[in-house]
């Protein structure tokens, strides 16, 4: 009876697989924490806009209020994007013959409405309201980033659940006056004291809650 | 023949029967056979042999064909939704936890041969252990298979287990449905390195046999290049019996969670203290049960009635009598308890449970689990085999039906009268729930085939040539 046995240089295998028996639950549960995180899918999304518009040049050099196009933020959920007609108001004056800007022409004179890509899209089964943000000292910034230097805009934000609750748990370094809520520049945390931000908190009854009905309506 | 082989064969008694007690001598549990090397004759010839009993392949067929009917049903419902099962506000639990505590509990009695038997040094077990902890590892699989799929939205069921994730969100921590997660998945594990570590020695035996390249390869690949030296058995001996240490416990913590799913909650019919015990019966009652109904057939088909002998099912039989008679008495004190509480809610989930609109699934259960498991008190019925493998059948059908009527009449008529309703499987709870049994065939019928069902070596070792001194009993 010849016995069968496989060669000696199969046990250096066992370390390998040992390893890999290490390794592999553990790279799992990086790829569920990291890879399914829209820190890694969402974030740095920049898409290609039917129209050239350039944040940078509107709100930042010439220092346009965010409001002055997304004119409900203050009133709704939503935060308006702008009809042709409010583009229009200016650039019926204003570089005229630009060809960048032939596309906002014909749907002013067609009145088909400018197919924008929704850069900072939440999912239907999050309720997000832009009001009860903005009134409260929550400024654009903190979830936009810094619009007035995109020449494009890009989600630097992963608006993940968790990103979402953290401050909601510690909503205070995000607080500012209200009057600065459109300032993307100012910096509440150099300008103010921690304990003058608890004072906002206080003013405002900033008392976020972290129930899942609150945005899982 | 050498002349020690003569030797051996000239002493003591070739035993034909086993069921006897004789004064002053322990039963033999290996029958007809005095050479070890006729155990592993009988045992290896069956993955050895070119072609598997003609009953094999009729019932591999069957069972591949249940398989793919639960794949179809699984899809449908992935496609669909949970929808497609009868479920409904209130009864939103039915035919799949009731297939999941099913199927959990028809494991337990592998673990109890396995390990709790061993620790009590019962010899009879060595004959069952293999294919009863097989039988556990491929229940524990179907079991699994329903809290899986249930979940509807079935591409986050990794959600079951605490990884750090985006939402920042963990597994309550305080519900039992979580500790039911660590609870199967920890016995699944520890049930099947027990099996597999068990099994080495035996695979070895195999790979010495084995003829072909491919049989050498694959049973060499398993046996983890075992010689059997001292050295090999010596750390063999120590490392099953660790583990056999480390799945006692399991065998009463596991029933106990999944009772836990139940008894926790605030539902009259489900919230009791009884529960954990008389689950942990209920569950080694069916899985004797089922092991009566495996036994059966295999040790017929395969010719291991010498290994597997009328002693063991005797043996079987006793236990599922003893449970039967357990779950009767937590049967009768749930009752007595829901009269003595005087609550109001309690006493009448027990009184809908026996007269309501499920009095017929309890008429059932009661009659499967407690009435007829009552004719094993005469060993007549205990040793014979058209009776004990009907009474084995009606014991999976009663335990089957017992979740059924604790989960849905419990569920159908709670509190409030306004929101009572009832339950009716649709096809697709019907099929699905056949479909594992299939499941169940496949691996069961899989394994009869190409892996040694009876345990050779732990088996030689309770034949009386094993003991040197047996003729000089103390």
């Amino acid at each position: 009876m010849s016995r069968f046995l496989f060669p000696r240089w199969i046990d250096s295998l066992v370390p390998v697989l040992a390893i890999a028996g290490a390794v592999v639950p553990l790279y799992a549960v990086f790829i569920v924490a990291y890879g399914f995180s829209p820190k890694s899918l969402e974030k740095g999304y920049q898409p290609i806009q039917p129209v050239p518009f350039s944040h940078a040049r509107h709100a930042g050099e010439l220092g346009l209020d965010c409001r002055y196009c997304h004119s409900t933020v203050e009133r709704s959920w939503f935060a308006a994007v702008p009809s042709t007609q409010v583009c229009m108001n200016c650039h019926t004056q204003i570089r005229k013959g630009s060809p960048l800007l032939a596309p906002v022409k014909s749907s002013y004179e067609s009145g088909m409405p400018i197919e924008w890509i929704k850069v900072h899209k939440l999912p239907d089964y999050a309720y997000f309201d832009h009001s009860a943000h903005v009134n409260r000292g929550v400024s654009c910034v903190e979830c936009h980033g810094r619009v007035d230097q995109m020449a494009v805009v890009t989600r630097v934000k992963p608006l993940s659940m968790g990103w979402c609750l953290e401050c909601h748990r510690d909503p205070i370094d995000r607080l500012r006056p209200v009057s600065k809520i459109t300032t993307l520049s100012w910096d509440q945390n150099t300008q103010m004291t921690r304990e003058e931000r608890e004072g906002i908190a206080r003013l405002y009854h900033i008392t976020p809650s972290e129930n899942c009905s609150t945005c899982h309506r | 023949m050498s002349s020690s082989q003569i030797d051996v064969r000239n002493r003591g008694f070739i035993d034909t029967d086993n069921t006897g007690d004789t004064p002053g001598r322990r039963a033999t549990l290996v029958l007809n056979m005095h050479r070890f090397h006729d155990v592993t004759q009988q045992v290896c010839r069956i993955a050895e042999a070119k072609r598997a009993p003609v009953a094999w392949y009729v019932a591999f067929a069957i069972s591949l064909a249940m398989v793919s009917m639960l794949g179809f049903c699984v899809l449908y419902l992935f496609f669909t939704g949970v929808g497609v099962w009868g479920l409904n506000n209130p009864v939103m639990w039915a035919f799949d936890i009731t297939n999941f505590v099913f199927w959990v509990g028809i494991g337990h009695a592998g673990t109890l041969i396995s390990a709790i038997l061993f620790l009590f040094r019962q010899k009879w077990r060595t004959g069952i252990n293999r294919f009863a902890e097989a039988m556990t590892i491929f229940a524990v699989i179907c079991a699994g298979l329903f809290p899986g799929i249930h979940v509807g939205r079935v591409w986050l069921v990794y959600w079951l287990f605490p990884i750090p994730n985006q939402m920042e969100l963990w597994p309550q921590f305080r519900s039992p449905l979580l500790w039911d997660v660590f609870a199967v998945s920890t016995y699944f594990t520890v049930s099947a390195v027990f099996w597999y570590v068990g099994m080495i020695p035996d695979l070895a035996t195999l790979r010495d046999r084995a003829k072909g390249r491919i049989q050498q390869m694959a049973y060499g690949l398993f046996s983890l290049g075992w010689r059997g030296s001292m050295r090999h058995w010596h750390r063999y001996e120590v490392a099953y019996l660790l583990l056999a240490a480390l799945a006692t416990p399991l065998v009463l913590s596991v029933h106990s969670v999944v009772s836990f799913d139940f008894a926790v909650s605030q539902l009259p019919g489900w919230h009791t203290t009884i529960f954990p015990p008389y689950f942990v019966a209920g569950a080694i009652f069916s899985g004797f049960a089922m092991v009566v109904t495996l036994a059966v057939p295999a040790r017929e088909l395969f010719g291991l009635k010498d290994l597997i002998t009328l002693r063991h099912l005797d043996n079987m039989n006793k236990i599922i009598l003893v449970t039967g008679c357990m779950v009767g008495y937590a049967y009768s004190m749930e009752f007595f308890i829901a009269w003595y509480s005087g609550a109001l809610y309690e006493k009448f989930a027990f009184m809908n449970r026996a007269f309501g609109q499920y009095w017929w699934a309890y008429l059932i259960m009661v009659s499967c689990n407690v009435i007829t498991p009552q004719l094993f008190w005469f060993k007549r019925m205990r040793t014979s085999i058209p009776i004990m493998f009907v009474l084995s059948l009606v014991v999976n059908i009663g335990m089957w039906f017992e979740r059924y009527v604790i989960i849905v009449s419990s569920l159908a008529n709670d509190f409030l009268p306004t929101s009572w309703g009832g339950f009716i499987p649709t096809w697709v709870d019907i099929c699905t729930m056949t479909g594992a049994f299939g499941l169940f065939g496949v691996c069961f019928l899989l394994f009869c085939r190409y892996l040694p069902m009876v345990a050779l070596a732990e088996i030689k070792a309770i034949m009386p040539e094993a003991d040197p001194h047996r003729e000089h009993p103390q």
